[in-house]
């Protein structure tokens, strides 16, 4: 069985992210980045899939500039087999990652494809269940537990708003992870000098036949605006008074 | 306990710009080193130390090691972090591919040494001491020996021990005590107690490999009758599985200043087993070959500290509000300025900055050289780089761990009296930096080496490695404007040096004593000259790349270069006049003066 894990370069999260001064979106030159910690969650996954003898390959993917290679290598440090760069400097939207990851997932044909849940730059929440939809396959979403059944299937307990839920999805499938899936490893130095000599295949959009082109226009990136100092208020009078008229929240 | 992040663009600046490691790439594990890999390494060591070492520092301080019947404890959370440290083949990095290891430059494991000791000094004892034990036996073991022992302490499955000090000699190893009883079948029996034994006990690995000196039956008094041995806790058989406890035991472990999470163990030994490790009597020559690596990682550990402490220190003045600025008020909505305002704090910060980062590059060049002494395929230049390195060692050891102990000092200061409250951890590092100036021959012992036997070995040949490259640099160096107000300092500097080196042998020669009270004030002033050396050797590649789109952080380093030049190189002067004034202020005191 294989085991398809995308995973995506982003800005390290230790990084106190800035805005450019242009508004057209967040700075990321000379900023450490890393890969999203959820795909981290999913490798670890994947890798614990492949140790316990219920995979046989993992890939990692990765989709963007030249330097997602060094993602991909953090994959395979920490035990994917090989790897596949889909290399484009367009700016890639959820739809169109979810375009490419299902043109490697029909070339690829693995059982399983584990993405983050999301990714910690922008937010988005939309790839998994997307490339789920194009691809006709069922989907578990925010995974905190995953149980490989004998019959090709798997269990799948869910964070969801209530608690957790449980689903069956019968492989192959898309799963998506959140944080209490597992606790990724420290790569090995053993498997970083061996990460070096992993294949890493490089295809573009077109040889993929997708148009990665951008559908959303992106107006304005701004800061969140600063919080306002606040009041102390002398009575309960006044501060009922304040939230009334001023806060207009009462 | 401020958080520690390591420096790794400092340390990549080091390696890749101006130590350009990639030029070595046709010696033996660096052409695995490429830059990818080399940032590979350092990012995932980082992760390692920030995520699993650091956080048991202060913990590990607060509860140190327990002793109870001969067992020692280490502190909670070191168990579990020694195992994933082990598995994860950190141990292994610089050592031999045939037993294990992954066979990397010497360099790298000095970058990721750094981490670990600022990080968490007391637990990178343990690994540091299997190091020191691999090292003894990779280089002067027998075949076996080394098919039995090293895979074990490459893995980590096995620690090591160096077992030198005893009550009555620490300086002075010609006193050794501890006695050896050849056997019938080849072995030794080993009787003595050997004290301050660093990981003599633990619960950290399920055996323990003691190098012991020793003294043999027929030796001859004194340094020239001692043997080196090694004596594991348990007895291996051949294949290397633990069986009989050999008779050796830990009677205490030491209560102490500060690594209190590293034990310190009376060892006893009572007629242990024990194999001899080189030939007879030339025990103190095998242990001077491996403890030149030793010293320059007790250099690295004060480097680590050092590091540690500046990066408290920023993060506090940054944030702490007192007084307003004498140049006017900065930051108006709050109702003080940050500390870092203060000529004083900058003063404090600049100083823990600017030496460690010139103490890095120093590090870093004497581990590169280290790697191409042993590598290298032309013998003349391996020759030049060995030379070099027996000639820094002393340097690189007493001036760091100076500087660590000074650094943390000075972060203490930066915190006023917070830096003096256990809460913050910065009062810890001032503890643990400490025994580096001692251990692994204290700094006074670093001294008289530099001017007792490296300046005398081969009339001068090794300062000529140093003096004659580093002249010609700076003479270069000073004809280019922008590099001059670097090189014109460092060269005055060296002019200084050169002429304390002759005063040296002039006075040196004819009374020996002079030497040796000249020999504090001579390391610190090499030790400033070759920072200095350092700095505009960084300076040179920040220079050059002023237009890069990380501009800001070569201007930094400009920045640190100025200071340095400005306010540290100058105690050269200071040094010169101190030592040249001789030694009848010290030595012309009667002695009932005491
Ligand atoms: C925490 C800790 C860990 C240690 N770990 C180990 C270990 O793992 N293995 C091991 O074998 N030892 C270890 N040691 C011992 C350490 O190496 C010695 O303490 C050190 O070598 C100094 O010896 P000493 O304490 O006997 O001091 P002494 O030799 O008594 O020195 C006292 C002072 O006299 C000075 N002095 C002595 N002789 C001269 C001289 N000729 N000229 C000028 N000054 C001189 C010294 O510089 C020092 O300032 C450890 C010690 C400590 C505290
Ligand atoms: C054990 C202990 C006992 C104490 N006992 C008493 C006591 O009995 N009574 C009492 O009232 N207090 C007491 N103190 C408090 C002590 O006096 C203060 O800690 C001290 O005055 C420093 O103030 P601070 O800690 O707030 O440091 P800060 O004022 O925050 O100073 C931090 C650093 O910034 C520097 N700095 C600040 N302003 C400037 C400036 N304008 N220019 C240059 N540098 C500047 C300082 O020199 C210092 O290095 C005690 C503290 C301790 C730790």
């Amino acid at each position: 069985m294989k085991v398809l894990v995308a995973v995506k370069r982003v800005v390290d999260y230790n990084v106190k992210v800035r805005v450019k001064a242009d508004g057209t979106g967040v700075e990321t030159a000379n900023v450490k980045m890393s890969m999203n910690p959820f795909d981290e969650i999913g490798v670890e996954e994947a890798v614990r899939l492949k140790e316990a003898g219920k995979a046989t390959e993992v890939i990692a993917v990765s989709l963007g500039p030249t330097q997602c290679q060094e993602t991909i290598r953090t994959a395979l440090a920490m035990g994917a087999d090989r790897g596949i760069h889909v290399q484009t400097d367009v700016e890639l939207q959820p739809l169109a990652v979810a375009k490419l990851l299902k043109a490697v997932v029909d070339k690829e044909q693995p059982q399983i494809c584990i993405l983050g849940k999301q990714a910690i730059d922008d937010d988005a929440n939309q790839t998994g269940q997307m490339l789920a939809a194009l691809a006709g396959w069922p989907q578990a979403t925010f995974a905190s537990k995953l149980v490989i059944n004998d019959d090709g299937s798997a269990n799948v307990t869910r964070e969801v708003d209530g608690g957790l839920e449980t689903v069956t999805v019968k492989m192959p499938f898309v799963l998506t992870t959140d944080l209490r899936l597992n606790e990724p490893r420290y790569a090995s130095l053993p498997n970083i000098m061996k990460a070096k000599k992993k294949p890493i295949d490089t295809l573009t959009p077109e040889q993929l036949g997708v148009d990665a082109a951008p559908r959303l226009k992106t107006l304005k990136v701004a800061e969140p605006a600063k919080r306002q100092a606040g009041i102390k208020v002398k009575s309960v009078a006044e501060l009922v008074d304040k939230l009334r008229n001023e806060a207009k929240v009462i | 306990m401020p958080a520690y992040e390591a420096p790794l663009r400092d340390i990549r600046f080091v390696l890749n710009e101006v130590l350009r490691i990639d030029t070595f790439s046709n010696l033996p594990g660096f052409a695995d080193a490429t830059p990818d890999v080399v940032d590979a390494i350092l990012e995932e060591a980082a992760k390692f130390c920030s995520g699993e070492l650091q956080p048991l520092n202060q913990s590990g301080d607060e509860e140190g090691c327990h002793f109870d019947d001969g067992k020692v404890t280490t502190p909670k959370g070191f168990k579990e972090a020694y195992a994933k440290f082990a598995e994860a083949g950190w141990i292994g990095l610089p050592c031999d591919p045939a037993y294990g290891g992954q066979g990397l430059p010497k360099v790298i494991n000095f970058a990721v040494e750094e981490m670990v000791c600022s990080a968490n000094l007391s637990f990178g004892m343990y690994p540091g001491l299997s190091n020191g034990a691999y090292n003894a036996l990779h280089l002067h073991g027998t075949e076996e020996q080394k098919k039995l022992y090293l895979p074990k302490l490459v893995s980590g499955q096995w620690s090591g021990t160096m077992c030198l000090t005893e009550p009555q000699c620490g300086t002075d190893l010609g006193l050794i005590k501890t006695r050896a009883e050849p056997q019938a079948d080849g072995s030794y029996r080993i009787t003595g107690t050997k004290i301050f034994i660093s990981a003599g006990e633990h619960d950290l690995t399920e055996n323990i490999v003691h190098l012991v000196l020793a003294r043999l039956p027929d030796a001859p008094a004194g340094i020239r009758g001692i043997s080196l041995f090694v004596c594991p806790k348990f007895l291996p058989d051949a294949a290397g599985k633990v069986g009989e406890r050999n008779k050796l035991a830990c009677g205490a472990i030491e209560k102490k200043m500060g690594i209190k999470a590293s034990a310190t163990c009376v060892m006893n030994f009572d007629g242990a087993q024990a194999w001899l490790v080189g030939q007879k009597h030339k025990g103190m020559s095998a242990m001077f070959t491996m403890m030149n690596f030793a010293r320059l990682a007790v250099g690295i550990q004060g480097l680590g500290v050092a590091e540690a402490a500046y990066q408290g220190a920023v993060t506090y003045a940054k944030e702490r509000l007192q007084m307003r600025s004498l140049g006017g008020v900065k930051a108006p909505d709050k109702p003080a300025d940050p500390i870092i305002v203060h000529p004083d704090v900058r003063r404090m910060l600049l100083t823990q900055r600017s030496i460690t980062e010139a103490c890095r590059a120093l590090a870093y060049w004497a581990g590169m050289e280290l790697d191409i002494a042993a590598h290298h395929p032309e013998a003349e230049r391996r020759q030049a780089a060995d030379d070099l390195v027996a000639l820094l060692t002393p340097i690189v050891k007493a001036y760091l761990t100076d500087h660590g102990s000074l650094a943390a000092n000075l972060g203490v200061q930066v915190f006023g009296g917070h830096g003096f409250i256990r809460d913050w951890g910065m009062e810890q590092l001032i503890r643990d930096a400490r025994i580096t100036q001692i251990y692994e021959g204290t700094n006074g012992i670093q001294a008289l080496d530099l001017v007792g036997r490296k300046l005398s070995v081969g009339t001068g040949r090794l300062l000529r490695r140093f003096f004659h490259p580093v002249t010609a640099y700076l003479e270069t160096a000073a004809a280019k404007p922008a590099l001059a107000e670097f090189a014109l300092p460092t060269i005055k500097a060296m002019a200084k040096l050169q002429q304390a080196t002759a005063w040296l042998a002039q006075a040196g020669l004819k009374d020996p004593e002079e030497a040796g009270a000249a020999a504090h004030d001579y390391l610190r002033l090499f030790a400033l000259v070759a920072l200095g050396y350092m700095w505009c050797r960084m300076a040179e590649v920040a220079l050059s790349k002023q237009e890069s789109e990380e501009r800001a952080f070569y201007q930094a380093k400009l920045a640190g270069a100025r200071f340095f030049m400005a306010k540290v190189i100058p105690e050269t002067n200071l040094l010169f006049t101190t030592m040249t004034s001789g030694k009848n202020a010290m030595m012309a005191v009667p002695d009932d003066y005491f």
